[in-house]
This record gives C-alpha cells, sequence and structure tokens, in this order.
C-alpha cells in the first residue's frame, strides 16, 4: 500500500518534533556548562574560615589536585551531601578545600563543629566575590581542580556517590599500590 | 466591571514592583548605562529574570559587580566578557553570532522563507485548477 506523501510528510514532521521535545524537556537547565572547565582556575586569597588572620588561599595548593567545595549554611543541598563529603575527606584521595559562601561566620564554624568538617581549609566569601570569580550560582557545587591548575569538572548541586564515582573519580591520580 | 478595572490598575501598575537596581549613579548617563546593561544580564538562580528583575541574592552581587567595573571606567564589552567568561553565553539575554548560534539567528528567516514557499505552492496549484475547471471554483456552496 502506498501512502500519499502529503498525508506522510505531516506524519515524519510530528514525529522529528516530538523526538526534539523529548530530548529538550530531559535536559535540566539548571545545569549550565561552565565555560570554565578546561581553564586555569580563577585565583583568590581570602580570609580563613576559622581564623581572620589567617588566608586561604588557591597558589597554597597548586601543583597537585585538588577539590573546591562552595557551600553555606543557608544551603539545604550543602546539608544534603555533607556526609558523602565526610567519607570523601576520610578516603583521603584528594584534597577538599571548602568555599564558604554569603554566610555568616560564627553559624558556619558551628556547623562544621556539630556535623563534622571535611575541609582541608575553608575560605570565607561573605560577599560572594570568589564565588562570582568561580561562576558560582547555586551551592553546593563543587569544583576539581588538576594538577597544571586548569579546573578539570564542576558539578552544581549536591554531591552523589553516583557522580562522584563517574565523574570525579577517573579524572583523580591513581593511588599508589592501587595501578 | 470594577473587577476588570482593577485587573487593569494592577497590569499598569506592575512595572512598580521591579526591582531595577535601584539608584546606583548621581549621573543619569551613567545610571541609564548601568540600568541597560543589568537589563541584558541573566539571573543564573531564577533564568527567566534579568538582574535587573530579580531579587535572588546573586543578581545583587551581579548588579554590584556592574556597578564596580563601571565606576572603575571598564567598557560595556569588557563588562559583558566578565560575565560570560564566568558564567558562558547563557548570561546574555542576546547571544552573540557565532557559528554555533547561527540556526537560532537565521530560524526566524529560514522559517519565513519555508512558509512563503508552501504558500506559494498552494496559491499556484489553486490557479492551475481553476484555469483547467473555471466552474469547480464559481460554484459556491448549493443552494436550495
Amino acid at each position: 500500500m502506498k501512502v500519499p506523501l502529503r498525508f506522510l510528510l505531516p506524519a515524519i514532521a510530528f514525529t522529528a518534533l516530538v523526538v526534539v521535545f523529548v530530548v529538550g524537556l530531559r535536559q535540566d537547565p539548571g545545569r549550565i556548562q561552565s565555560p570554565l572547565i578546561g581553564k586555569p582556575a580563577p585565583a583568590f586569597a581570602n580570609e580563613s574560615l576559622a581564623d581572620p588572620a589567617w588566608r586561604v588561599a588557591s597558589a597554597d595548593f597548586a601543583g597537585r589536585p585538588w577539590l573546591l567545595n562552595v557551600w553555606a549554611t543557608w544551603c539545604a543541598g550543602c546539608r544534603e551531601e555533607h556526609e558523602l563529603l565526610l567519607a570523601i575527606a576520610r578516603e583521603n584521595r584528594v584534597p577538599m578545600v571548602g568555599l564558604n559562601w554569603r554566610d555568616d561566620r560564627s553559624l558556619a564554624l558551628r556547623w562544621l563543629e556539630q556535623l563534622g568538617n571535611p575541609y582541608l581549609a575553608v575560605a570565607f566569601d561573605p560577599e560572594g566575590r570568589t564565588a562570582i570569580d568561580w561562576g558560582v550560582y547555586g551551592a553546593p557545587e563543587t569544583f576539581l581542580i588538576g594538577t597544571d591548575g586548569s579546573v578539570r569538572q564542576k558539578h552544581i548541586g549536591p554531591m552523589t556517590r553516583d557522580i562522584w564515582e563517574r565523574e570525579f573519580v577517573p579524572l583523580l591520580p591513581v593511588p599508589a599500590g592501587e595501578g | 466591571m470594577r473587577i476588570a478595572a482593577l485587573l487593569l490598575l494592577g497590569l499598569v501598575a506592575a512595572p512598580a514592583l521591579a526591582i531595577e537596581g535601584g539608584q546606583a549613579f548621581a549621573d543619569p548617563v551613567q545610571q541609564e548605562r548601568y540600568e541597560q546593561l543589568i537589563r541584558e544580564l541573566r539571573c543564573l538562580v531564577c533564568q527567566n529574570q534579568s538582574i535587573a528583575d530579580s531579587n535572588a541574592m546573586l543578581a545583587a552581587d551581579l548588579r554590584r559587580e556592574v556597578r564596580d567595573m563601571m565606576v572603575a571606567g571598564r567598557s560595556d564589552a569588557e563588562i559583558r566578557a566578565f560575565m560570560t567568561e564566568r558564567y558562558g553565553d547563557f548570561v546574555l539575554y542576546q547571544p552573540p553570532v557565532a557559528p554555533r548560534t547561527l540556526l537560532l539567528w537565521l530560524a526566524p528567516a529560514i522559517l519565513l522563507l519555508a512558509g512563503m514557499a508552501v504558500a506559494g505552492v498552494v496559491v499556484l496549484r489553486r490557479a492551475r485548477a481553476a484555469k483547467a475547471d473555471p466552474a469547480a471554483l464559481d460554484e459556491g456552496p448549493e443552494r436550495p
């Protein structure tokens, strides 16, 4: 049986449109690809959260891979991922640096005291200027910075074990005795 | 009627609710430039608002960055570049014309041409049919 083109064509066009919409709907507009990936990590030198007399600078961690985790006490997703951050810190594969974004110092310190501290150091960013340099728009955000000082990976939203294993671990150097 | 009037009043008054970043500059020319810039930049937290419209914390921070850069004498292009380096083209309401965005920019023209082509074909076919059998078009619906 031969279907006339003028019936077939709209059917094909409709199917194509459905495919486009399904693909479009499955993309999360909240996840914007960071233009920073592959570029040198923005430098910062902020007050330490724990001690205003100390500076936490990105240069302190240069020469080896490190994580930057952007968090705040007002951020529900940060509470959600905290247990996992502690677990990742215990695994001791890569140092984790915190960037405390637009927060209150005493609240932030109490948070770390009560929930545990996964961070090697925490940079304090009460005005959000460092966060803007890193293109942060929704905490929690986690960046992996490579040995060469470039941003290798970024995750927006609470870290999950799955995302950690799939998107971050393969980029880490193989630990001694395992490869 | 009264409800309609109230609704209309609400519509007319809506711009009064806009945030617009307040008065940042005493100089009206600078203020105008500032407002123009913050209207062009998207708030990434609430993606369908500009940083002029949004009262999100990040929008306030980005307005402050724009103001500070203007005070420091940076050009509009430099301010836009500062934003796209950090947040990507998505931060601009008007994406740049690039090979990647060519389809986006040309789509309206392509669609218009396609529509004109379809209309042209339909008209031509009808004209041909009318020539072959003029009575078919002239005859309206049958009347009792």
